[in-house]
């Protein structure tokens, strides 16, 4: 029973078991994901695409729940049992993979030319000798509107921070919509809808986060303080026991239309255009003052790359090579509309919301989330921090200064640069 | 005279005790069940209604059944759990019987030793078992999760087992052995039949968290065709999920089958009680 | 002595079975975990034995020590309230239903018992639910009676999430207490209470008197049972509040703790050495705990037994 031919012939079936309908000469794929929404997209449209291109290789998409993926991902690399294909995390989650050798170098790729440095930038290593995933896609963070209120109610989207709260008071003293859906019980969201959303127009996008980095400037900078002061003054615009409301609660407060201003990303678009039946419309975060330049976090969300134990690994590069070209961008980008490619070919995108946000890259300054490289090495955790500060400035239990405070300290703890 | 009415006092308050508590029991899976029949409109503006003929809609249904195959996950959970429960009360009844029966040398050691299963998570060694378990060549086959969940449920059931048989009276297992039965037959014929409930309430217990397990089918065997139906609910509550006509329909589905399993187990369970009672 | 009496080969045989899968799927990985807490990965990547090092920075460490107090506190509260809420109803609910002459029991008991059988994702979704600001039952039901204004986002003030998730604890497990009573109560014989009832002993006083000293020895196991299990919970907080167990770590339990440490969180990597190192505390925690009931409380009880 316990064999070694046999112990690998279970082996390999295991990888096949999901695919029983494949033949006996096809190699099967495994793709490993947290993208447990896009199931159906894979299935009936992605898939297809490389199958019909490419005969001879299957592919199964195997998504987990995003909240435990990084768990069991692990643990299946770990113990040997993880599919071929593997959808990355940005930055460290990922770069701590190949640095133990669980995924493969990709330099090699030809597709991987058709990608930005800065576009691989989230799954390269530092010295950015070696890239590891094939970039799929980014996310834009941004305002989404109730298009029908606004009209409703004689607003015009707001470009500067004083117009904003303006907009905001006017749809509160009207008082049929809850001005703006977000709660704290997830604590994400007050850190990315909120403090990551609006915070690039003050720190000034990557001159900021890179400074932050070199230990130029420090969380407890007039900078780096401002958005939580920002986000400090949206208590009073959010709905009644918005500390209790979940992330689910807020998309649904605004889909069934009674909240009129959605603090979003952009991955949000299909699933609104699904269940909202209003008009839709998207603003930019509003600068601090009108002629300020403008900054957007263009977020470098998700890639794809390969476990270096698959037994396949000829057919997972070629596989590779698809998702790194144009064919698959337009596949992908117009499939999942609010997740843009980073393929430098040009996508023609059909969905006007995802256009407007798309449209923020010619006149704003694109940047990345601040906690998401480097930073979020070690222990206390900056990006956790993050959730857990921006969540408690909002509600009011901390101040904005104290919460920059207890970041910097944090982040001064083990980081070498801050130290200083 | 005055003590009937104040037995029929005692009645009515017994009851309405025992009403109140079952409301409470109730009301959150009324709640979902029948949110799960209703518009989704209708879900958010009177989430206590009952679906009536303008809100009725049974799309989160057929959302979930089009999306797996709810039939194949539900006869997956329920060879799972009805396997490990075969095993984990036989030979959790055997080893209790061993420890209760018997005085040896390391007696209480051993006890000490198969009560430490309960006090660390088994989702700690998860690496280690899923090494094990790939180099068995048994990842993605129902088996691994028999294996890990007898183990799972050992520790309890000798625990609790073990309590119960130090009460079977020591004259009848006497009585056995002068009649020339084998160690192995006062245990199956005369020990075994008296913890009977003891062992109905072990199998309850151990039921609960096979059947309501995410972590270890999710790790072990994923695959679509030896998904439990708890994996499979689940994928409908992820993070990013806001159908909640979907989300209630899958939890609906997720709670009626136990619920069956439980309503039938439950009789077996009273009926072990009353009738095997140690007396 | 070995040599006069014959080897019992029925003791090993009925032993084997539990012991080998017992040891081989649980000890064995678990120890394997365990032993992680030993070592730590240095500057090259390198395993290397760090000795109690670990340790010593959890507990002197002020972040981890802070983290862990907390969590250890943060547990110590939800067994209290578990200890003071679940228990005492169980044991009245499962005597209310022992009574001999009650109708419908067997209708309460099925019902009572449902909550036990759901699944963490279901409780956590529903209560999420039921409690929530948005959805409005809990608000609109305490509108209903005229208390709108002792209504509050439980699940998101500080104060109040961790007893609020208790509280759906002990809703969802009450059933373990009350059926485990439940059957010992049916397990006293019947002489002993027509005997009570013969010296006048009846109802209430029946109860304390004769019924409650019978069934210690259950109340002590559903005591360390609920002991074991708080000090191991971890789902409900997960499915409820996240891994990071907000607001503001104030849900935090040891569990969820070493979860996030273990096996990382978003952008958190997993740390196995301090995450086992985490275990082993809980650990000995229990262990503690259970010897403490072993041979203190269980030793005691013994003696007022028939």
């Amino acid at each position: 029973m316990h064999s070694r031919p046999l112990r690998i012939a279970l082996l390999t079936s295991t990888l096949l078991a999901s695919a029983f309908a494949a033949h006996a000469e096809d190699v099967t794929l495994t793709i490993e994901s947290w993208r447990n929404d896009d199931l159906s997209i894979w299935q009936d449209k992605l898939i297809p695409a490389f199958e019909a291109s490419h005969p001879g290789i299957k592919v199964v998409f195997a998504p987990s729940a995003p909240t435990e993926y990084n768990a069991v991902l692990n643990s299946k690399l770990d113990a040997g049992s993880a599919g071929d294909l593997i959808t990355c995390r940005p930055f460290d989650a990922s770069l701590e993979l190949y640095n133990k050798g669980k995924l493969t170098d990709l330099s090699g790729l030809a597709s991987m030319a058709n990608f930005s440095d800065v576009a691989k930038s989230a799954w390269s290593t530092d010295d950015g000798k070696a890239t590891f995933c094939v970039p799929m896609a980014s996310v834009i963070h941004g305002f989404i509107y109730n298009k029908d209120a606004f009209d409703a109610l004689g607003l015009t989207p707001p470009t500067t921070e004083e117009e904003f709260f303006a907009v905001l008071d006017k749809i509160k003293a009207d008082g049929t919509y809850i001005p703006m859906a977000m709660g704290t019980n997830d604590q994400w969201e007050a850190a990315t809808m909120g403090y990551q959303n609006i915070g690039p127009n003050y720190w000034k996008g990557e001159e900021g986060r890179l400074a932050l980095i070199k230990g130029e400037q420090k969380l407890t900078d007039p900078q780096w303080v401002a958005p939580f002061t920002e986000i400090a003054k949206w208590k009073p615009y959010l709905g009644d026991g918005f500390e209790a409301q979940t992330y689910p609660d807020s998309q649904n407060l605004f889909t069934l239309g009674r909240a009129a201003i959605y603090p979003a990303g952009s991955w949000e678009i299909s699933g609104f255009n699904a269940q909202a039946q209003f008009k839709m419309g998207a603003f930019p975060p509003p600068v601090p003052k009108a002629g300020d330049e403008c900054y957007i976090s263009d977020h470098t969300d998700i890639a794809m790359g390969m476990n270096a134990a698959s037994p396949h690994a000829d057919q997972a590069k070629a596989f590779l090579e698809w998702v790194g070209s144009p064919e698959f961008a337009t596949l992908y980008a117009n499939a999942l509309p609010g997740f843009f490619s980073l393929n430098n070919t040009p996508v023609k995108m059909e969905d006007p919301l995802a256009q407007e946000f798309v449209s923020w890259r010619e006149k704003c300054k694109s940047t990345i989330r601040s906690t998401y490289q480097i930073l979020s090495r070690g222990t206390p955790n900056l990006e956790n921090e993050t959730w857990t500060a921006s969540a408690n400035v909002i509600k009011g239990t901390e101040t904005p200064e104290a919460a920059a405070a207890k970041l910097q300290e944090g982040l001064a703890a083990w980081y070498a640069p801050q130290q200083k | 005279m005055a003590q009937a009415r104040s037995h029929l006092g005692r009645t009515i308050a017994a009851h309405a005790v025992l009403i109140t508590y079952t409301l409470i029991a109730l009301f959150p899976v009324f709640v979902i069940v029948i949110n799960s029949m209703k518009t989704r409109k209708a879900i958010f503006a009177e989430p206590l209604a009952l679906p009536g003929p303008e809100t009725f809609d049974l799309v989160g249904f057929t959302t979930v059944l089009q999306q797996g195959d709810f039939f194949q996950y539900f006869l997956n959970s329920l060879i799972v759990t009805v396997a490990s429960l075969f095993f984990v009360l036989l030979f959790g009844a055997m080893a209790a019987f061993a420890l209760s029966e018997y005085r040896f040398k390391g007696n209480t050691l051993m006890g000490l030793y198969l009560a430490l299963g309960i006090m660390i998570p088994i989702r700690l060694g998860t690496v280690a078992i899923l090494q094990m378990m790939v180099a068995a060549g048994l990842v993605n086959t129902l088996t691994a999760l028999i294996l890990v969940y007898t183990a799972q449920g050992l520790p309890l059931a000798v625990f609790i087992l073990s309590e119960f048989m130090k009460q079977v009276s020591d004259d009848l297992k006497n009585a056995g052995r002068i009649d020339g039965l084998s160690e192995y037959r006062i245990f199956f014929t005369l020990v075994v039949p008296l913890v009977r409930p003891a062992m109905a309430t072990v199998a309850v217990f151990s039921m609960i968290p096979i059947w309501n397990d995410l972590w270890f089918p999710l790790i072990l065997a994923p695959s679509e065709a030896t998904k439990t139906i708890t994996l499979g609910s689940q994928v409908f509550i992820g993070q990013f999920v806001t159908n909640w006509n979907a989300v209630l329909a899958a939890l609906s589905l997720a709670i009626l089958p136990v619920l069956i399993l439980y309503l039938v187990f439950s009789r077996q369970l009273i009926r072990g009680i009353t009738a095997g009672a140690v007396k | 002595m070995a040599a006069r009496k014959p080897i019992r080969w029925h003791i090993p045989v009925f032993l084997a079975p539990a012991v080998l899968v017992y040891t081989a799927i649980m000890i064995v990985p678990l120890f394997g975990t365990l032993n992680l807490s030993l070592f730590n990965v240095n500057e090259a990547r390198e395993t290397v034995f760090a000795g109690l090092d670990n340790f010593r920075t959890l507990f002197t460490d002020p972040r981890w020590s802070a983290s862990f107090w907390n969590a250890l506190k943060n547990n110590t509260w939800f067994f209290i309230i578990h200890m003071l809420v679940q228990n005492p109803i169980g044991i009245l609910l499962a005597a209310l239903l022992s009574s001999p002459r009650l109708r419908m029991a067997a209708f309460y008991r099925t019902a009572i018992f449902i909550p036990t059988i759901l699944s963490f994702v279901i409780v956590g979704f529903v209560w999420k639910l039921i409690l929530s600001p948005i959805w409005g039952i809990a608000p609109g039901m305490l509108d209903g009676i005229g208390l709108k204004s002792l209504f509050a986002p439980w699940l998101g003030k500080e104060q109040y999430a961790l007893t609020t998730l208790a509280l759906v604890s002990v809703w969802q497990f009450i059933g373990i207490p009350m059926m485990l009573i439940y059957a010992a109560l049916l397990s006293i014989p019947d002489e002993v209470l027509e005997a009570a009832e013969m010296d006048g002993i009846t109802g209430a006083s029946q109860f304390w008197k004769i019924k409650l000293p019978l069934i210690l020895p259950s109340i002590g196991i559903i005591s360390i049972l609920t002991f074991v299990g708080n000090f191991n919970a971890f789902d409900l907080i997960y499915v409820a509040q996240g891994a990071l167990a907000g607001p503001n770590f104030s849900t935090d339990i040891l569990g969820t703790f070493l979860y996030r440490t273990f096996f990382g969180f978003q952008l958190q990597l997993g740390d196995p050495h301090m995450g086992a190192t985490i275990a082993t505390a809980m650990f000995f925690i229990i262990l503690v705990g259970v010897c403490f009931y072993l041979f203190t409380i269980q030793t005691r009880l013994r003696r007022y037994q028939f």
